[in-house]
């Protein structure tokens, strides 16, 4: 019983996600465009996250080369290194990761900041003092979300790679020119290409959700705390699906 | 029979003063949750009324309904003589700017300074101000009024309770509506505070000659704003009438309001 009402709202909720989404693409394209919001907003995202994703692209640099070092020396291949690891850092773990805690620190903001103001009535305010709120508030976020993301896993991916340089530079004594030479020949457009695309629409569901989450927000403090932390778990969950439907539709068109 | 008596008042009434805002047979329900159940109202030009009824029975639902905030499923809402649900957006906007709304907690924009809360009506509205309206003077007349100019670069977390609903009685009041909205505009303030945001709302009265709409259940303040009162009940306006017709009723739940 419980369980079939559980996954009935979860379906009506998927239903009202997607009915949100298609409010977003009907008023992004239609005046007055809050241009000096969404400036604001992006550079609200970018710095609210830029650290983080900072510090977790050195880290996953250093990880995934601290641990894959061992295999490849099994088989005397430690000069693939470079590229195995690139490879895999921008390929994949580079945009997922990043993603996964910028969902963490976007959308449980977006999803707070506009539960409070809707239960606090500001949405209303804004409302009946003739600023739509849906563009001023939702549209803004989504659109900054959308753009910033690709640019912070470029800089997470490029801090991540100087992180896997600086273990191969102690442990393998490889230059930094030798290392950068290896990472730029055997990456290629196909790599980067489809792994940035994705990175837009990760920001976009991040943004989505988290607004989603926070505009239709119940009344109530509890409200406030449960449309954060549902906004997080729903956005990292769709961030996975995106993450599928890309890696299958870039086999089909880059034939990996 | 309190009702049908005060009816007839108003309708002699509604002769001599025109009609700024009227509800009709207004009904609105959440699912099982019958909230208005065909209320009637009319606010003439200049007249402060002030709505009563007990929490929970629906008074700011009404007034929500009012600004379109929230849809009504049935009745008709006139105000200065459109009829609120067939206008376009913008028209329900430009409407909007002669409609002063104040709300229940204050609802002033977390992220923005005072000075940014007060600038945010006036940027869609910039034409109605004039093209030499000095948008800051504005702010700064609009927080003289209140008494606040001090607290114009400050955010609304630095702020009392009550500084806070006098800065947001300051942001109704910039785009100088002909209609207020009150939303219990002394709820959760201590009784010397509820004065003083007493005094200012019967200053803005004669200041501005405008038209309110007072919801309250704080009987000191019906007494001191009403010239009318309706009480909302059952999701009816119960009774009607000046401030002593009804706390020398003889009705049971009309008493109730004034222990
Ligand atoms: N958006 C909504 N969705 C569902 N039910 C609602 C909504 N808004 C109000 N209600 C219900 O409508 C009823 C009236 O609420 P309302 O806020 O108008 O009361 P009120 O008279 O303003 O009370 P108070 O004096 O406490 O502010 C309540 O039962 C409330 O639960
Ligand atoms: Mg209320």
């Amino acid at each position: 019983m419980s369980s079939s009402s559980g996954l009935k709202s979860f379906f009506v909720e998927i239903g009202e996600l997607t009915l949100f989404a298609s409010r977003f693409f009907k008023e992004v394209f239609s005046r007055p465009f809050e241009v000096k919001e969404l400036l604001k907003q992006c550079y609200h995202i970018g710095n609210r996250s830029i650290l983080l994703v900072a510090v977790t692209g050195f880290i996953i640099g250093l990880v995934m080369t601290i641990q894959t070092r061992p295999t490849l020396e099994g088989f005397g291949a430690e000069s693939w290194m470079p590229s195995m690891v690139s490879l895999s850092i921008i390929r994949e773990i580079g945009p997922v990761i990043i993603a996964l805690t910028f969902a963490g620190r976007i959308a449980s903001g977006i999803g707070a900041e506009l539960g409070s103001m809707r239960v606090t009535e500001q949405i209303d305010a804004m409302e009946v003092s003739g600023t739509n709120p849906f563009k001023f508030l939702v549209v803004t976020r989504i659109v900054a979300a959308t753009l910033m993301l690709p640019l912070l896993v470029l800089l997470g991916d490029a801090i991540a790679l100087l992180g896997s340089y600086i273990v191969e530079n102690i442990k393998g004594e490889v230059s930094f020119v030798l290392y950068f030479n290896k990472v730029i020949k055997v990456l290629e457009f196909s790599d980067l290409l489809p792994a940035t695309i994705k990175t837009f629409f990760f920001g976009f569901a991040i943004a989505l959700v988290g607004c989603f989450k926070g505009y239709t927000c119940k009344k109530g403090t509890v409200g406030v705390g449960a449309a954060a932390n549902s906004a997080v778990v729903f956005s990292s969950m769709l961030l996975f699906v995106i993450d599928f439907i890309a890696v299958f539709v870039t086999d089909i068109f880059f034939d990996l | 029979m309190h009702t049908k008596q005060n009816i007839q008042t108003l309708s002699g009434t509604s002769n001599k003063k025109s009609v700024i805002l009227e509800i009709k047979d207004l009904r609105k329900s959440f699912g099982d949750n019958h909230v208005l159940n065909g209320f009637n109202l009319e606010l003439f030009e200049g007249e402060n009324l002030v709505i009563m009824g007990k929490s929970g029975s629906g008074k700011s639902v009404m007034i929500k309904c009012l600004v379109g905030l929230l849809q009504a499923d049935s009745g008709t809402i006139k105000i200065m003589d459109h009829e609120i649900n067939t206008l376009n957006q913008t028209d329900l906007d430009t409407l909007r700017t002669e409609i002063g709304f104040l709300f229940q907690g204050s609802a002033l924009y977390d992220s923005m300074t005072v000075r940014e809360n007060l600038e945010f009506p006036l940027r869609r509205h910039k034409s109605k101000l004039g093209n030499a309206a000095n948008i800051d003077e504005l702010i700064k007349e609009a927080l003289e009024n209140v008494g606040l100019l001090h607290a114009i670069d400050l955010m609304p977390a630095e702020l009392s309770g009550g500084m806070k609903r006098r800065i947001a009685l300051a942001r109704t009041l910039i785009l100088k509506p002909k209609i207020i909205l009150y939303d219990e505009p002394t709820s959760g303030l201590d009784p010397i505070t509820s004065k003083e945001i007493i005094e200012l709302m019967r200053n803005v009265q004669k200041q501005y000659k405008t038209s309110s709409l007072i919801i309250t259940h704080d009987v000191d303040c019906a007494r001191v704003v009403s010239e009318r009162i309706i009480l909302l009940v059952d999701g009816i306006n119960y009774a009607e009438g000046t401030f002593n017709e009804l706390a020398t009723s003889k009705d049971a739940q009309v008493k109730a309001f004034f222990k």
